[in-house]
């Protein structure tokens, strides 16, 4: 089957998932992040790569965090950048998706930064561009239902390499709400891609996806037994809808099983970092004490967010 | 147009009801059957038909086509379902009542019956709705809706929600001996699913509907139908643990029948793709051991039946985020070259394959079709076997133009379609 | 293996050495554009008399050329150990040819601040500019013909050594 996110010539000509990206393409987004992380520490941050470029950011689900860090990333890069809050989907304000995309391409637009509610709609578009031979214009997934976040699969990538270097000995567990979770999902496809020999999951079985093991990961329900050499903790963020109901009795059972407290973390190995994708809820996925310590490295990951993104968009905003 | 006695020679005469597969020519006059085999006796041929490399068979019968009239002609409309229905050899078709407004009172059946009847095309034959605006809590006028010409009473695609108004609606078929028709599916289970829950919803991010949505209500329906005596046909099976229970309940001594939709005999929930609207369906394609149970199935007559399903649906519905699509395909023409194909691939013998798509149904709809004999009405469809042809936008007559199957290609073309005697379709 | 027709890399290093050690600033900053000026810039801060601290840049983000080549594969990052406010700065490259990585190096470094002063200088200067930029110290001069590059290679020992490649394989310098 035809990846939609490589171009003929086997070039990156969108960024929909991490799943089924070549290991070469996601190494060179990493590598091509690390030169942009020092530009943040500049008193000039912008360098003129997309000088000229239109950027839209189309947030059919809103979120201010992503899109401005997003938003931040063009800037560096010297794009133009027009924030587009949709808010709800299209469909119920009479406009299709893809009718708002083909107004926008009308406004020459060059990027298009896309956070949906529903699993798939990235991809639409991108078929939607290739269907009417617009090989130009490129699709970013900011995230798409519970299908994928790839930028941030790429910036967890990027800091565990950081801290760890070599993925091919490491163990991580992701915690909590896979079953709801892009950002699981994400990190998963390229925890495997890049060669990690244990990728563990941990959650009750209500937040667990049929099949699971089928991504390639072992499967946990005891927190203890799942943190158990871990080098990598990631705790998922809980959205407040799952708290209570048919899903999970209430945050505080949550919290009891499954929160992050120092310690769990230390039967993880002495050096293990730990990650969130943010925003973080304290008291339920993960206590204060462990947020703000010595293992947590979680505002790094939101520095790391900005090279990753900066490195996403210059490499498909100056592809042929 | 004026009856012409017709004579179809040199094809290869395939009669599941009345186990006939030989060489044979058929002699039609007025609207019938005159005879099999010989001329009668003082027969002048006015058109011959020439059937050389083609299989002559009873007019196909598809117990599930969406005609999308009334209320959703903007989908399709009878003119062009009618048309396609022919082209694909159905002559015969039963029409699921979700319509708009459902077809839960006698007027709208008949208006619906009289339009189909003025076109002179395939006959059709509506399934009532079981309660009135398939809301679920009252039953329908059974009496007045099968005297208006419906078959049988259904709840259409609406997952059974209150067991208590199922059970009465059934003892209440019962009394009169009418047929109900129930897709099993347990709405709870199945809310807000568009995926089989397994590796593909997983990997995709595709909210779930697990196959025990479907096999606990094949549980509840045959209880409820043990109970009340009536006549269950449960509708579009998916999942392989349905077909163990089906099997298991005939054997039992249940009288209960079921079909399945040509879409899920060849595809599972790996076609989806990158989120490929086309294979939003419903029921959703499951997976590769569910799709092989169903084969089986229908193999073995435990699935007494193979239908299209026809859903025409319009190219925006299709053109939004998987989840937000609308499900279904397109399928009347498809219904025998998806059989053909079937047949082909499992080593099926092609009377057993062809009886699934008319004597069978022909028997649970209770309609006197699916066979050729002298004196029955000459519905007659002439294919080619091995003439291939491409499935694409130009080539479907249906006004839904999306199917799974766009761009492949199928072996399987009708060549004649008769109905009471007269061509309807010709290519 | 000495390529005829190209002058020995390690004799006209010693050469442009020469010609620097007078001129340059007591306070002169190196900056060797990658990958080739930061081998020489590293050389050149041996060689030289005095304490000259060394910058590596690279100009990839800076690139004119950039929408017809894409970004080039390896990307090293700019590494400036000093203040580019004020500073005396000399760029260091290896081949100057259209002068389009110069100017790429400039506005890179004004991004960081505003030097006092750039000089340039190069081991090889094979002519044929398109922007109006010139060395103020050339290690030495070569005709070269439009389908050729000239590359500056080193070798395990630290060994420099120029050689020729068909034009397609090296980016224009």
């Amino acid at each position: 089957m035809h990846n939609p996110q490589l171009n003929a010539r086997g070039e990156l000509t969108h960024l929909l998932t991490l799943e089924g990206l070549p290991v070469e393409v996601i190494v060179r987004i990493l590598d091509t992040a690390v030169p942009f992380v020092s530009i943040a520490e500049r008193d000039v941050k912008k360098v003129p790569l997309l000088r000229g470029k239109a950027v839209f950011n189309l947030f059919f689900e809103s979120s201010t965090r992503t899109r401005t860090t997003f938003e931040i990333a063009a800037k560096r890069l010297s794009a133009d950048v027009i924030n587009l809050n949709i808010g709800v989907s299209s469909t119920s304000k009479g406009e299709t998706l893809l009718d708002t995309i083909d107004n926008l391409v009308a406004m020459n637009a060059d990027m298009f930064v896309v956070r949906h509610a529903q699993s798939g709609a990235p991809h639409l578009i991108a078929q939607h561009l290739l269907a009417t031979r617009r090989p130009h214009i490129h699709v970013i997934n900011a995230g798409d239902g519970r299908h994928s976040h790839p930028t941030q699969g790429l910036l967890d990538l990027f800091t565990i390499r950081h801290y760890k270097q070599d993925f091919r000995g490491l163990t991580v567990a992701i915690v909590g709400d896979i079953l709801h979770s892009r950002v699981a999902r994400s990190l998963i496809h390229g925890l495997t891609t890049l060669g990690t020999p244990e990728v563990r999951v941990i959650g009750p079985r209500t937040l667990l996806p049929a099949a699971v093991e089928s991504l390639g990961v072992r499967v946990f329900h005891d927190m203890g037994e799942g943190l158990r050499g871990a080098d990598v903790v990631v705790m998922l963020r809980l959205q407040s809808e799952r708290m209570k109901g048919s899903l999970l009795p209430s945050a505080g059972e949550f919290f009891k099983h499954y929160g992050l407290t120092a310690d769990k973390l230390a039967l993880a190995k002495p050096d293990a970092i730990v990650m969130h994708p943010g925003p973080m809820n304290r008291g339920v996925e993960i206590e204060s004490a462990v947020a703000d310590g010595a293992h947590s490295v979680i505002l790094p990951q939101v520095t790391f967010g900005i090279a990753v993104r900066m490195a996403v968009m210059s490499m498909l905003g100056t592809s042929q | 147009m004026t009856a012409t006695n017709l004579e179809i020679r040199n094809g290869r005469v395939v009669d599941p009801a009345n186990a006939v597969d030989a060489k044979a020519s058929l002699f039609i006059a007025e609207g019938k059957v005159v005879a099999i085999g010989a001329a009668p006796p003082g027969w002048t041929t006015g058109r011959i038909v020439d059937a050389v490399g083609c299989v002559v068979c009873p007019g196909l019968i598809d117990v599930a086509a969406r005609l999308r009239e009334p209320g959703f002609e903007y989908k399709a409309t009878l003119e062009s379902e009618m048309a396609a229905a022919v082209a694909g050899g159905v002559t015969s078709l039963a029409c699921p009542p979700d319509t708009d407004p459902p077809l839960d009172e006698p007027g709208l059946v008949e208006m619906l019956k009289h339009r189909a009847r003025s076109l002179n095309l395939a006959h059709v034959y509506p399934i009532g709705a079981l309660t009135v605006g398939l809301k679920g809590e009252a039953i329908t006028e059974m009496g007045e809706l099968a005297e208006a010409g419906c078959i049988a009473f259904s709840q259409a695609d609406a997952p059974q929600a209150d067991s208590q108004v199922l059970l009465h609606a059934m003892q209440y078929a019962a009394t009169f001996g009418h047929r109900v028709w129930l897709r099993p599916l347990d709405a709870h289970l199945a809310r807000d699913g568009v995926a089989h829950d397994g590796e593909v919803a997983t990997r995709l991010g595709l909210a779930a509907i697990p196959s025990c949505a479907e096999t606990i209500a094949v549980d509840t329906l045959c209880a409820l139908a043990r109970v009340t005596g009536a006549r269950l046909h449960l509708a579009r099976l998916s999942a392989h643990e349905s077909v163990q229970r089906v099997r298991e309940a005939k054997r039992s001594g249940l009288d209960v029948t079921c079909d399945v939709a040509a879409n899920n005999v060849h595809l599972c929930d790996t076609d989806i793709g990158w989120f490929d609207a086309h294979y939003h369906l419903d029921p959703p394609l499951r997976g590769g051991r569910d799709r092989a149970a169903l084969r089986a199935g229908l193999a073995d007559g435990t699935i007494d039946l193979v239908c299209s399903d026809h859903t025409p649906v319009d190219d925006d519905a299709k053109q939004l985020p998987f989840a937000e699509s609308e499900p279904g395909a397109t399928g009347l023409e498809l219904l025998l070259p998806l059989t053909l194909k079937w047949a082909r691939e499992d080593a099926v013998a092609l009377p057993v394959a062809l009886s699934r798509i008319t004597a069978d149904p022909a028997r649970i709809m209770g309609i006197d079709a699916g066979h050729i004999a002298v004196g029955a009405p000459a519905d007659i469809c002439v294919f080619d076997p091995e003439a291939w042809w491409t499935v694409d936008r130009r080539s479907l007559k249906s006004q839904g133009k999306n199917t799974p199957f766009l761009g492949l290609e199928l072996a399987g073309k009708v060549r004649f379609t008769l109905v009471a005697g007269q061509i309807v379709h010709e290519a | 293996m000495h390529t005829p027709g190209l002058p020995d890399a390690e004799a006209t290093l010693a050469g442009l050495a020469e010609r620097m050690a007078g001129a340059i600033a007591a306070d002169a900053r190196l900056v060797g554009i990658y990958s080739g000026g930061a081998w020489l810039a590293q050389r050149l801060a041996e060689i030289l008399p005095g304490n000259h601290p060394v910058g590596y840049i690279d100009v990839s983000f800076y690139r004119d050329d950039y929408g017809k080549k894409g970004l080039r594969a390896k990307v090293e990052t700019t590494t400036l150990p000093f203040e580019v406010g004020g500073a005396r700065i000399v760029l260091v490259d290896d081949v100057l040819y259209t002068g389009r990585s110069v100017r790429a190096a400039i506005n890179e470094l004004f991004d960081y601040g505003r030097p006092e002063s750039i000089e340039l200088a190069v081991l090889i200067d094979r002519g044929g500019r398109e922007l109006p930029i010139e060395a103020t110290y050339v290690g030495a001069r070569v005709a070269v013909a439009r389908e050729i590059s000239v590359v500056l290679n080193r070798h395990l020992d630290g060994r420099l050594e120029l050689t020729v490649e068909p034009a397609e394989s090296a980016p224009r310098a």
